[in-house]
């Protein structure tokens, strides 16, 4: 098992495994997409107080919840940066970050959307939405350091630094609909004891929120494939793929 | 069918929502795809001319 993670750690290992792993990734991301989306819009009840409004439920928490874990994804991967100095942890952060930001533009966008027709406004600065929209600035901010730093490797533990600074936000969005007064409802799903919410709407928000794990984790091997390969260019290894070397 | 796309009046709000995030999935999709491809096609031109001027 160590040594499986040994291998991984090397460029040539990943780059190959990657690309073995991601097609896999991607048909079960779509097979838990399509349930997950016919689930989530024909087969899930109509609200009793929401009407159909709430189906936006589907897309909003999955990408909030992606939101959230991508950045720890990124924090992890920073330790192993400022540590160990692991090459592989720099590339899944730096292909992780224009995901992460997604996600939260994503969350922010559709929360809008079910925050106009059921609060009556677009937009509060509460806790919840305000401490989201820090969390897209700092994904932001991570790209843009990344990308103003010309050594592909200083950048990364730069970019290490800024997101353990920022890691002090992902405690308060949890908590923010507890310890401030807001429009957001509480948490449903993730608080302790038994969801208070129907079976019936909880099963295709997991399968949503399964098939957003999926899709991060097929296009991030994508990505980090194609970061490896800009990093690694001159090297033999990557000289000697078949894709560079023709058949 | 018309009705399913009616959405109870909230049409709008719930496909823009389902709207936006296939778009945003779709681009995340297609962006690694294309620089990976792009960067394949530039180090093989290089490999070409460093073995022909070689």
């Amino acid at each position: 098992m160590m040594k499986f993670f040994h291998k991984l750690g090397s460029p040539p290992y990943f780059y190959g495994f990657a690309g073995r792993l991601a097609p896999w990734l991607g048909i079960i991301c779509l097979i838990l997409l399509v349930i997950g989306l016919y689930d989530g819009l024909v087969v899930a009840p109509t609200d009793y107080q929401q009407g159909e409004s709430y189906r936006i439920i589907y897309i909003h928490v999955p990408a909030a919840w992606m939101s959230l874990f991508i950045y720890m994804v990124m924090a992890v991967c920073a330790v192993l940066t400022m540590i160990w100095r692991v090459k592989i942890a720099e590339v899944i952060a730096t292909a992780s970050a224009p995901l992460g930001a997604s996600f939260t533009f994503l969350a922010l966008v559709t929360g809008s959307l079910w925050g106009k027709p059921m609060w009556g406004t677009w937009w509060v600065w509460d806790g919840r939405l305000t401490s989201e929209l820090i969390l897209l600035f700092l994904y932001l901010g991570i790209i843009a350091l990344y990308n103003a730093v010309e050594d592909k490797r200083t950048a990364a533990r730069s970019t290490a630094v800024l997101t353990l600074v920022g890691v002090v936000n992902i405690p308060i969005i949890h908590y923010s609909v507890i310890w401030w007064n807001t429009l957001h409802q509480g948490p449903t799903v993730t608080k302790l004891g038994a969801p208070s919410i129907d079976p019936r709407m909880l099963i295709p928000l997991l399968l949503m929120a399964m098939a957003f794990q999926f899709y991060y984790f097929a296009v991030v091997l994508m990505q980090a494939r194609a970061e490896i390969l800009e990093r690694e260019r001159n090297t033999a290894w990557v000289q000697q793929l078949p894709e560079v070397n023709g058949p | 069918m018309k009705e399913f796309l009616y959405m109870g009046g909230y049409a709008f709000y719930v496909w823009t929502s389902y709207g936006i995030a296939m778009a945003v999935l779709i681009i995340n999709l297609v962006l690694p795809i294309g620089r990976r491809r792009r960067l394949l096609a530039d180090i093989a031109r290089k490999a070409r001319r460093a073995r022909r001027s070689s």
